[in-house]
């Protein structure tokens, strides 16, 4: 096929579930290509000689061979491509910002002068994985002969579970050291089921398991057993612990009940399934009107969540416009199909309660954008005296976390800089105290999950050298 | 053995029961002050509980609740060589044990539990202990022997006068302080309402007091902030930054509140599964 021939076949819409009908479920909204979908979207990709999709990759998969691969239909080739270089592609898949990674280099967008007519890379990931999950024939990773080293890994998130696996499969024995009862950290806690399946983290955490990876729960490090203790017992250690302390707005009102940090809303609501309570006894606050402060996929997680278990508002409060969300495109899409209400330009001042202590409303003050600040983006200034209340009966502050300290405080040799991340050396992730490695939001604060797994591939590859003494 | 088995069970009181559970790692590095999460089945919500004892040898932590609502059923009905689908910890920051001089321990109710370790850390530093012990009636008193035996004197309260003096803990701590016995120090631990007046109670007096509070979470690990509350019109997390804090900083009326989010959803489901086991 000619690329011109390529260039005129639209993008391949994925199937969805219609947004009147997924409120009322946690299933999952995208519902995947078909073969034939699949292949006709790979048409699309025209396989170029030099890919800057790779290059925004950070985990560099090599997308165009990998596509044409699926063009073929040759999707065990397809997989493995996939796999050579990234360990959870169902993951990936489905919450990697594609658009902002290796689609924005896409040429296909560039040819039409639209990102979102770039070939559809994390669809196509996606596609790939699932298929590897529903026909898994052969075992696509291959273990290499035990070295006899140990590894631990701290946390079962997305930069842990990277570890572990390339870890495996280079022969060392990993063990998992997770503080919950269930492994995926942010993935399990925080993503909900709509948007990533807990069977899917479930699943990848299975195929550790048959690499010979060893998880142990309800393990806190720092607490049941010392960062010395495991050094003392493995070769090297990783810490990835992310970023689980949860920013609060600081304003009046803000203990008053019926206010959750993003955190603890999404924890109940996916790690302890408290939608489906009582089946699950964890309670959660229901309300017609919830107010959702924060911009973030976070935040927009919070108000899908608030929306599915019955609110008839649900409503994001950010301080900047439409165009300065940091929120994926695909998100805030999905978000206003689903009736999630925008207060944009608003940031809250105050929480309002009644005599009992409950949430009645959020005050509000209107914002203008002024110069960019240090992030780039314009800074918002106050409209004085434009503050006005939106009655609601839940505010959920999403406005991002910091690193925990929970491990750093039992361990004052580790060194922080200055917003409490740790520090390491950026070539290979290797902390202050030798064989100790780090990645993930415990070193660059709250990132993406592609980020903290791109972090855990490098840190896997510097322990893999400390370990067996090997050079590059 | 398999962990998180529950090798002892006893009742001590209506609804009070006592576990010794098989947890080794956690019972090694135990401090008084410290605290678990518990969970009974994957399903079930995860609750924090003051670890009363630790025996390092047996690698087993001593536990004790009350049966409240659901949850607290659940737990309640677990026999010995069952075991707890997960707990995790030691958690929390652990007493500030010191050699403070005459020290007043009060437990009200199911408190003497996290009561009884701090305690004896304190005793074991050196410290003069003085117990009161309150419950709404005798047969609710727990942990008597345990105190008495570090105490230099306990004191007994019941609401109905059941046992030791009719009234408050309180009561009997204003009797101590208008007595003129010198207090070096006050640990409160107990209901909230019950640790909110004996902050009041020393706080005219300037006697440093130390309450420790048991606040809803869900990680226990500051992830989620659900157990926050203000201390010095300061934000704190109970789990990470307590579950001590100075009693007479604390915003006892916002803790009163928080502790009662849910108490509408736990009833309904107490009382929706009861109807069914009916």
């Amino acid at each position: 096929m000619k690329n011109k021939e390529r260039l005129l076949i639209d993008p391949v819409k994925m199937p969805e579930q219609e947004p009147e009908t997924r409120i009322h479920n946690q299933k999952e909204v995208p519902l995947g290509f078909s073969l034939d979908q699949a292949k006709r979207e790979a048409l699309r990709c025209l396989q170029c000689k030099n890919p800057k999709c790779v290059e925004d990759c950070p985990v560099n998969i090599d997308i165009p061979r990998f596509i044409g691969q699926i063009a073929e239909g040759d999707i065990t080739a397809a997989v493995r491509t996939v796999k050579e270089k990234n360990v959870f592609p169902s993951i990936c898949g489905r919450v990697c910002p594609q658009e902002e990674q290796c689609q924005s280099r896409c040429t296909v967008g560039k040819i039409h002068k639209d990102v979102d007519k770039s070939v559809g890379i994390g669809r196509l990931e996606r596609f790939v994985a699932d298929w590897d999950r529903a026909h898994y024939t052969e075992n696509t990773v291959r273990v290499e002969t035990k070295t006899g080293k140990k590894a631990a890994v701290v946390g079962s998130g997305p930069a842990g579970l990277t570890v572990a696996g390339d870890l495996a499969k280079k022969g060392h024995s990993v063990t998992v050291y997770e503080a919950l009862h269930k492994p995926g950290g942010v993935l399990i806690y925080g993503i909900p089921e709509f948007r990533l399946p807990k069977a899917i983290v479930q699943q990848e955490v299975e195929n550790l398991e048959k690499l010979g990876v060893q998880f142990r729960y309800n393990a806190i490090i720092g607490n049941t057993f010392t960062l010395q203790e495991l050094r003392d017992e493995y070769d090297t250690v990783f810490i990835g612990t992310g970023a689980g302390l949860p920013r609060f707005l600081n304003v009046p009102g803000e203990n008053l009940l019926g206010v959750y940090s993003a955190n603890e809303y999404l924890t109940r609501a996916n790690l302890m399934r408290a939608y489906d309570f009582p089946n699950s006894d964890t309670p959660i606050l229901r309300d017609e009107r919830v107010v959702i402060v924060g911009g973030g996929n976070v935040a927009m997680d919070a108000a899908r969540t608030a929306r599915r278990l019955g609110a008839e508002h649900s409503m994001i409060v950010y301080r900047r416009s439409l165009d300065e969300l940091p929120a994926r495109k695909e998100e805030v899409h999905h978000a206003k199909e689903e009736g999630i209400e925008f207060h944009l330009l608003r940031n809250p001042v105050e929480i309002f309660g009644d005599e009992q202590g409950w949430v009645t409303g959020i005050q509000v003050i209107k914002m203008q954008l002024g110069e960019p600040d240090e992030s780039g983006r314009r800074r918002p200034i106050p409209i004085p005296d434009s503050e006005y209340k939106i009655d609601c009966g839940i505010v959920i502050v999403a406005i991002g976390n910091r690193p925990n300290p929970l491990l750093l405080k039992e361990t004052p040799e580790l060194q922080v800089r200055d917003k409490g991340t740790l520090q390491i050396t950026p070539e290979t992730g290797e902390t202050s105290i030798p064989g100790v490695f780090s990645g993930g939001d415990i070193v660059q604060g709250a990132a993406t999950v592609i980020l903290a797994m791109g972090d855990g591939r490098k840190a896997a590859e510097a322990m893999h050298r400390y370990m067996t003494g090997e050079q590059e | 053995m398999s962990l998180y088995e529950i090798v002892e069970k006893t009742c001590l009181a209506p609804r009070v029961y006592q576990w010794f559970v098989q947890a080794p790692a956690i019972a090694d590095k135990h401090r008084p002050g410290q605290f678990v999460i518990i969970q009974t089945t994957e399903n079930s919500e995860r609750i924090p509980l003051t670890i009363v004892e630790s025996r390092k040898e047996q690698g087993l932590i001593r536990i004790i609740f009350q049966k409240v609502g659901k949850s607290t059923s659940d737990m309640a009905a677990l026999q010995p060589g069952d075991s707890l689908f997960a707990v995790a910890g030691p958690l929390g920051t652990p007493t500030h044990l010191d050699m403070f001089g005459s020290v007043v321990c009060i437990g009200g109710g199911i408190g003497a539990a996290p009561l009884l370790p701090i305690a004896r850390g304190l005793k074991e530093r050196g410290n003069q202990i003085t117990g009161i012990l309150g419950a709404r009636s005798k047969e609710l008193l727990i942990l008597e022997p345990e105190m008495r035996e570090l105490s230099k004197k306990l004191y007994i309260t019941t609401d109905d006068g059941s046992a030791g003096e009719k009234g408050f803990v309180t009561d009997v701590l204003k009797q101590i302080i208008e007595s003129g016995q010198h207090i070096d120090q006050v640990v409160t631990i107990g209901p909230p309402v019950m640790m909110k007046m004996t902050a009041e109670t020393t706080r005219a007096h300037a006697i440093s007091t130390v309450a420790s509070l048991n606040t809803i979470m869900v990680d226990g690990t500051g992830m989620c902030g659900g157990c926050r509350i203000h201390v010095n019109d300061e934000t704190k997390f109970v789990c990470v930054d307590g579950p001590e804090f100075d009693a007479h900083q604390v915003d006892w009326d916002e803790m009163l509140k928080r502790q009662n989010i849910y108490r509408d959803h736990e009833c309904r489901l107490f009382r929706n599964q009861t109807d069914e086991t009916l």
